[in-house]
């Protein structure tokens, strides 16, 4: 195969931000974490609501 | 009796005129001019842009719910403000002209002990060259009817990539000026997940394009959170969401001119490029509504309410300075008109005393930054707190009582990043303060503990129980009053 690819061209756009890990990503669709995680979402965005009327 | 009125019915405006009912409503006059017949639940606009609501979902008639309300409802544009009345009129009045079919072009002098300003803004396509739905190539999903559109041309789109076609997607922001990235970024995302559903993503390459200097700055100069032991910069966080998606971007952008399938833009380097799109959707820049002002002999005094570009002046302080010089304290707190104490400006209607994020320009001179955003849950913390102080003012207080810096308020942004129950996900923001204030917080502006971003299918639930919430609220069913703003 005279095209294989035998090397990645480095430093591109997408080579230095974090991705996320299989781990990571399953968390994020966990639905016992994500309940979880809806919870203190909710009691932060209360916090910041009370905070924020004067 | 006095009598309020309010220009606008948006998301500040109704939320004016709801609370100003609810407390002041059966004793004082509230009189809503709005051009449109209906509310419209803006954020979910998105979710129409592609597919997965219609107009219906994000939409209600004004006229209907106000009925069950004292709000006398107009369904009118404003044109022009005499806040010191004419030679006619001892009294400040708003000249209307009806948009409602059976009055269509038939104007109106409406007088007013209080006015609000909460018109938004003038969705200003022709500030490029080809931009937008109406006379330019491009698709909008500000408005429920623009998002439809968008729809439609995206499903063309996902059709051609079923039938072999490679097709380019560009999605972000259509000038140096604009605000409201967040609407962008939400978009491309769920114009992502849409293509995953339809099996194409291999078909796509995604571009976004924006005039923010990094990725993540929103107008608000980035934020800074705390995310695995570091605290780190917004930028990280959404080219981390760019990178997972396989999407590619271009920031310092100014888009020049957009012809059939190719953009042409600046960046602040100086150069120039082309950018060829297949579908794209492009914010528009923000300008005030185009309001004239009279005084009572009839001279224009528009300059001396308004900033340039068209918003009304109100307690900020816009005296010009370098930005190593801008505080937090620059912010309007009241809302309040300087010359004229009974006319206030809400939501993206007032004036800013300048941007969040550092103004930049290119060499041949291009201002390419982004504007202040002032959408969302500030627009409504600000409105609630004039309604208080108009309540109050009607009720004897001389000066208003309560205020809603965007430096003293937080803001909390849900953006969906795919729409599925269990497969949904969503970028859930909060800042505090909206505008940073480094005397208070010298490390970020902000308060770090309050200031988080973090994705998830939680905020996918929280943004569609804030859908059906806020509509709920804003059609004024029982008990809309204890939900929060």
């Amino acid at each position: 195969m005279a095209n294989k690819v035998t090397n990645k061209e480095p430093y591109q756009q997408a080579y230095y931000p974090p991705a996320p890990t299989g781990f990571t990503k399953s968390m994020r669709t966990s639905v016992i974490w994500q309940f979880f995680r809806f919870i203190v979402i909710n009691l932060k965005m209360l916090k910041l609501m009370s905070k924020s009327h004067h | 009796m006095s009598r309020i009125v309010i220009l606008g019915a948006g998301i500040s405006g109704h939320t004016a005129a709801r609370y100003l009912d609810k407390w002041i409503g059966k004793k004082h006059e509230i009189i809503v001019v709005s051009p449109n017949a209906k509310w419209n639940w803006i954020p979910s606009n998105i979710w129409v842009g592609v597919g997965q609501m219609t107009e219906e979902d994000v939409t209600f008639d004004l006229a209907e719910v106000y009925k069950k309300t004292n709000v006398d409802f107009r369904q009118a544009k404003a044109i022009s403000i005499n806040p010191e009345g004419s030679a006619d009129s001892e009294k400040p009045f708003i000249t209307v002209e009806y948009t409602l079919e059976s009055r269509a072009g038939e104007q109106e002098n409406i007088e007013y002990d209080y006015m609000i300003n909460a018109t938004g803004p003038k969705l200003n396509f022709g500030a490029t060259e080809g931009l937008g739905p109406d006379h330019g190539h491009t698709v909008s999903v500000c408005t429920a009817g623009h998002a439809l559109e968008a729809n439609e041309k995206l499903q063309a789109t996902i059709d051609r990539m079923k039938a072999g076609e490679h097709c380019t997607v560009v999605i972000g922001t259509g000038h140096g000026m604009c605000t409201c990235q967040g609407a962008a970024f939400e978009y491309i995302y769920n114009v992502d997940h849409v293509l995953r559903e339809a099996g194409v993503r291999d078909m796509a390459r995604i571009v976004w394009i924006s005039n923010e200097y990094e990725l993540g700055d929103f107008g608000m100069g980035g934020v800074h959170i705390k995310r695995g032991g570091y605290v780190t910069n917004g930028k990280t966080f959404a080219e981390s969401l760019m990178v997972e998606r396989g999407i590619e971007w271009i920031t310092r952008a100014h888009v020049k001119k957009v012809e059939a399938g190719l953009i042409h833009y600046e960046t602040l380097d100086g150069e120039f490029h082309e950018q060829e799109f297949d579908f794209s959707m492009l914010i528009p820049p923000f300008a005030g509504v185009g309001l004239k002002a009279f005084d009572k002999a009839g001279e224009d005094i528009t300059a001396n309410i308004f900033a340039p570009n068209g918003f009304l002046k109100v307690d900020a302080d816009y005296t010009p300075r370098p930005f190593a010089e801008w505080s937090a304290k620059d912010w309007p707190r009241n809302y309040q008109n300087p010359t004229y104490k009974n006319m206030f400006a809400v939501g993206i209607a007032f004036a800013p005393p300048h941007p969040i994020s550092k103004p930049m320009q290119s060499p041949n001179g291009t201002a390419i930054n982004p504007t202040p955003p002032r959408t969302g849950m500030p627009s409504a913390t600000m409105a609630k707190a004039v309604a208080q102080s108009i309540r109050d003012m009607v009720n004897g207080a001389k000066e208003p009582t309560h205020s809603a810096s965007m430096a003293e308020m937080g803001a909390a942004c849900v953006a969906s990043t795919g729409s599925h129950v269990f497969k949904g996900t969503a970028a859930t923001m909060t800042v505090f303060p909206v505008v940073p204030d480094f005397e208070k917080y010298p490390d970020t502006g902000r308060d770090i503990e309050l200031t988080t971003g973090e994705i998830g299918l939680a905020g996918h639930w929280m943004k569609y129980i804030l859908h059906h919430t806020f509509i709920y609220q804003a059609k004024l069913k029982p008990g809309w009053s204890v939900l929060p703003d």
